[in-house]
């Protein structure tokens, strides 16, 4: 029997093969979009296991790797939407030794605080669209919507993050 | 200004603050915890059993005079 038809009849040693092989590439995409190593090892076992307790429901001529990405992003998702009432913005895997000097710290402090005030599916999508330049379509599909909705959220974010950064007082263009 | 124009500024933005992360690299192996967390598997309550539970607490809710019977039976 093949390991995805193994996996799907709920058999514990396909799981762990299945595991093995795409534990990386899960946890890569939603460090991406928690920006916070240890949460997204969390959240990378709390994807899995939602994935064993789903394996009745998956298909084994459909795309494992896809439905992954899929559960990923809503386990992430899940997580910003709760976290996000927390006051102490998140440590960031990037910012501190990657931003860009000309930008003065006290804008870079307001884009953060103007960023981490975004309801958690704005923020998503401004995640992975703007900061990692992942393509519509495939946010489209680990979302579960389509990339015309990808769309209009990223348009949305924008406009909220221009509103909230010129509230902050940070200079930025015309609406 | 348009949408793209729009969006770019932002981008540049966010990419200052936030740098987009380069292939993020997973320092170990999970499956030590994900077989804890396995281990830890909350007995499952079948369904029905909630159902029977939510229409005992209606009928319960809708005729309070049935409670000191039930309380004899059980």
């Amino acid at each position: 029997m093949e390991l995805l038809e193994r996996f799907a009849a709920g058999d514990l040693e396909a799981f762990e093969a299945l595991f093995r092989q795409h534990q990386k590439e899960v946890y890569s995409w939603i460090v991406r979009i928690v920006r916070d190593s240890g949460i997204a090892e969390d959240l990378t076992v709390e994807t899995f296991w939602r994935i064993y307790r789903a394996h009745g429901r998956f298909h084994p001529a459909g795309n494992f790797r896809a439905w992954a990405r899929r559960i990923a992003t809503n386990a992430a998702l899940d997580h910003l939407r709760t976290a996000r009432r927390e006051i102490e913005l998140p440590e960031d895997l990037a910012s501190a030794g990657a931003a860009d000097p000309a930008v003065r710290r006290e804008t870079r402090e307001q884009i953060k605080q103007a960023f981490f005030q975004l309801s958690a599916k704005y923020r998503l999508v401004a995640t992975l669209a703007l900061i990692e330049e992942e393509p519509y379509d495939k946010i489209a599909e680990a979302m579960g919507i389509s990339a015309a909705l990808v769309k209009v959220r990223v348009f949305r974010a924008v406009r909220i993050l221009r509103k909230k950064l010129n509230l902050l007082g940070a200079e930025v263009g015309a609406k | 200004m348009s949408n793209e124009e729009n969006n770019k500024e932002i981008k540049e933005l966010l990419q200052q603050a936030l740098a987009p992360l380069k292939d993020p690299e997973l320092r170990r192996d999970l499956w030590p915890q994900m077989l804890q967390k396995l281990s830890q598997q909350p007995a499952r309550v079948p369904w029905f059993d909630w159902a029977l539970a939510a229409i005992l607490c209606a009928v319960l809710l809708l005729f309070p005079g049935a409670i000191p019977a039930l309380l004899y039976h059980l």
